[in-house]
Formats: structure tokens, C-alpha cells, sequence
């Protein structure tokens, strides 16, 4: 054989031998870490969901219970986004909306909202921003508690009783520098702003569609299903 | 092969965590050092992470060094490398999984990190597998100490905090081992953000040369006070 062929020959020889067994050591990686890796994200979400609305609020897996919205310009989704479904008793108790502050200071600011099924805000965090660290980033609550001024909060029924503590109507959900009743710090005042505005319009589309979200009424339709999958 | 025995070894462990330190005299690897150093923590789990990765990839070089084509060599180290950085990657996912959510990118980064191949086709393709273990680890380590090193000065600058968000690891119990260092600190930005990683691996090089420059003195007058006895 032709030398140079013969040397080639080797050479690709030795390359894929290497391959196979790289590509062996990755499958076998894979395999024995995909399950941890599924439950960690899981456990994460359902972190993430529970500061939100407290555990203490539903009796089921919010992770099992989801209702697939259409895209909505109130929520800022362009696209379908997932929505959380707690239940209590049986009975509607929260739903947490995924939605997306379009106008923060640099960039979509992605925020979770929990919406009790009275109207009343259980819970607000931001999941993604790029707000300017040290500045506009205060409205994660790694860094502030700021976030947290969102909880108890409804919006004011037009003309209706507006006895309940923290229904606001709509032209005091603006930054205190706007008219509104929420703080800001000085300096950062987009990054509130925005987040202000996108959970004030998920309110509104959570007025709007509570009967798409929970289109059961007052019950739990897929209780035992629910209780099963847990 | 192997003729130095203990001496040698000691040499490698010198010269990975002292005189050949890949952060603070050969300067490789600077993506993550100046990119990942926010904080002790990130710093010290990026830091062994690489020095795993180094160590296994030297391990698994040396002993097929002599079966690697001259031409191919590079490729295959890469593929070893890749492989086993994917390794290491998964694993921290599924084990420590909110520590991977903060180093993020910077996980699957270290195959392009200069200082794996360096070291791998520097000591580990000439080098028994023994010591070119050995060699890997130890870089990695002297890689690690520069991280976090430099990560305890910006966090502690920054936020005025030493080792915080140990929980990511150890879970929520560890909250309270690490008090707040100074109280009622404000922080201070421009360590946190990039130039604070420049400025501070700045430092850490001045203090290495400071360092160097004395011994080199005090090495040169106690070879000089005997001759002059002579």
C-alpha cells in the first residue's frame, strides 16, 4: 500500500477511535445525569413559583395544573405563554401569569406575576433582566426588597366598592414620580417604571380572562388527575 | 521514564501554584478570571471546576500520548477536553444545579480556557500520567487561588461580603454561616462590574511581583555575604 495512504489511514483511524469513545463517555454522562437534571429544574421552578403564591395558598402541583394562553399584548407575550393554576379546597385560589415588561432600560424585563383569584397580587419577581447592576436592578429582589411593595395590591373596580386595602386605581399604578403610588429610587426610574406598567396591564388582562383561566367555575374539574400526578 | 521521583514532584506543585501560576505569570486563561471573579464564591467553584477538567484532561492524555498522531494531536486533545468540560457540566447540573445557573456559560467555556491545552500539550503529551495529573491539578489549583483570591477582593470592595450565597451549595442552612463583614454597606460598583476585574488582577500581579522581587533580593545578598567572606 501507498505509504502516504497507509499513514492517512492511520491517522483517521486513531481520530475516530478517539471519537467513539468520547461520544460513549458523553451518552453515558447524559443518560446517568438527565433524571437529577429534569428534577433540579423542576424543583427550581416550583422554587420560583412558590414565592410567588405561598404554598400555603393550593393544595396542588402548579407545575401540573398550566393553561396555555394565546399571545396578548397586555402581557407583553408575543408569543403563547404559560399560566399556573393554584388551587385550594378545590376552589380557584391563584393563578400566576409569565409576563414581559417590553420598555425596561435595556431590554425585556421577564416578570412572574401571581394574581390571587380575588384580583389581588399574591406575588411579583422578576425571572430575566439586564437592568444596570447597581442601579436599575433593585427591582430583583436578590438585591431589594422593592419588589415586594407589589404584594396585596388590586386594581380598583371602576365606580364599584373600593374599600378593600390596596385597590388602586388605574392612575396610581405609576412610579411616585409619575403621579402613582409607587416608589422608586432616585436615579432608576425606567426600570420601576416598566415593571409598574406590565403588572398593572396583568391585572387588567387577568380581570379581562379570568374565565378562560378558570373556565370550571368554582371547581377543580381534574382534581383526581391532579392528585394522582403529584 | 520517571527519574526525578519526589523532587519532581515538588517542582510541579511550585511551579502550578507559584512560579508558573497560569493567573498570575503566564496569564492564561483571563476570559474567566476577570469575567467570573464577582464574588469568593464563583471564583473558588469556577477555579476547581477548571482544575478538575485539567487534571482528568492531562490524566487521560499521558498515557496515550505515544498513539496520537504528530498531526492529529491537537484535534484529539480538544475532543478530550470537550468531552470531558461536557462531563463535568452535566454533573454540576444535575448535583449542584443553582450553582451552574450562576456560572452559567462560563462552565462550557472552559474548553477554550489556553491554560487546559496549554498544559496538556505542554507537560501531559512529553510526561508520564502520573505527574502530568499532578501537573494539571495543581495548575488548575494555582488558576483556582488567583480566582478567588481575586473574587474575595471584588466581593468584599463591591459588597462589602466574604463567601456569600454559600446556600447555592450547602443549601439554605448555609444563609447564616457568613455574616454581612461590614454592616450597612453600600456597595461600591465599579468593583463588581469589569474594571474592578482588571483593577483587581492588576493588584494581585504587583503583589506577586512585589513578592518575587524581594525574594530575588534577599536570594542575591545571601549568595553575596559569603563570597564576600571568601
Amino acid at each position: 500500500m501507498n505509504p502516504i495512504l497507509k499513514h492517512a489511514l492511520i491517522t483517521a483511524g486513531v481520530l475516530a477511535v478517539f471519537t467513539v469513545v468520547g461520544t460513549a463517555l458523553l451518552s453515558g454522562t447524559f443518560e446517568k445525569t438527565r433524571e437529577p437534571i429534569a428534577q433540579s429544574e423542576k424543583e427550581a421552578k416550583r422554587n420560583l413559583l412558590s414565592q410567588v403564591v405561598p404554598p400555603a395558598m393550593h393544595d396542588n402541583d402548579l407545575l401540573q395544573d398550566t393553561v396555555q394562553l394565546p399571545p396578548s399584548e397586555l402581557l407583553g407575550q408575543a408569543a403563547a405563554s404559560t399560566a399556573y393554576r393554584a388551587w385550594l379546597n378545590g376552589k380557584p385560589s391563584a393563578v400566576i401569569l409569565e409576563a414581559i415588561a417590553p420598555d425596561g432600560y435595556s431590554g425585556e424585563i421577564k416578570l412572574l406575576v401571581g394574581i390571587g383569584a380575588e384580583g389581588a397580587l399574591t406575588g411579583v419577581r422578576v425571572l430575566t433582566h439586564k437592568e444596570t447592576p447597581g442601579l436599575g436592578d433593585y427591582i430583583d429582589i436578590a438585591h431589594s426588597d422593592w419588589i415586594k411593595n407589589f404584594d396585596g395590591k388590586s386594581l380598583a373596580k371602576e365606580g364599584g366598592e373600593n374599600s378593600r386595602p390596596g385597590a388602586l386605581p388605574d392612575e396610581a399604578w405609576k412610579v411616585k414620580k409619575d403621579g402613582g403610588k409607587f416608589d422608586y429610587m432616585t436615579g432608576a426610574t425606567i426600570s420601576p417604571r416598566a415593571v409598574v406598567k406590565a403588572v398593572h396591564k396583568a391585572l387588567v388582562f387577568f380581570n379581562q380572562s379570568r374565565d378562560t383561566i378558570f373556565p370550571d367555575g368554582d371547581q377543580q374539574a381534574s382534581s383526581e388527575e391532579t392528585k394522582e400526578q403529584r | 521514564m520517571s527519574q526525578g521521583g519526589i523532587s519532581e514532584y515538588k517542582a510541579i506543585i511550585q511551579n502550578g501554584l507559584w512560579k508558573q501560576n497560569p493567573g498570575t505569570v503566564q496569564l492564561l486563561g483571563m476570559c474567566p478570571t476577570l469575567a467570573v471573579t464577582t464574588s469568593a464564591l464563583n471564583g473558588l467553584s469556577l477555579g476547581i471546576a477548571t482544575a478538575v477538567v485539567m487534571a482528568m484532561s492531562n490524566a487521560a492524555v499521558a498515557p496515550v500520548r505515544r498513539f496520537i498522531p504528530e498531526e492529529i494531536r491537537i484535534p484529539v486533545f480538544i475532543l478530550i477536553i470537550a468531552a470531558l468540560v461536557t462531563v463535568v457540566d452535566l454533573s454540576m447540573n444535575a448535583y449542584v444545579h443553582k450553582l451552574h445557573n450562576v456560572l452559567g456559560i462560563f462552565i462550557p467555556l472552559i474548553v477554550t480556557n489556553c491554560i487546559v491545552l496549554a498544559r496538556v500539550e505542554a507537560f501531559a503529551a512529553k510526561n508520564p500520567t502520573v505527574p502530568s495529573m499532578l501537573d494539571g491539578f495543581m495548575m488548575g489549583m494555582g488558576l483556582a487561588m488567583v480566582l478567588t483570591l481575586l473574587g474575595a477582593m471584588r466581593e468584599l470592595a463591591g459588597k462589602g461580603t466574604i463567601f456569600s450565597n454559600l446556600d447555592l451549595v450547602f443549601g439554605p442552612q448555609a444563609k447564616t454561616w457568613i455574616p454581612q463583614l461590614i454592616p450597612d454597606y453600600h456597595g461600591f460598583l465599579l468593583a463588581i462590574l469589569p474594571p474592578g476585574a482588571f483593577i483587581g488582577l492588576g493588584l494581585l500581579i504587583a503583589g506577586y511581583n512585589v513578592i518575587e522581587r524581594r525574594r530575588a533580593a534577599a536570594a542575591a545578598q545571601a549568595s553575596a555575604v559569603p563570597a564576600a567572606a571568601h
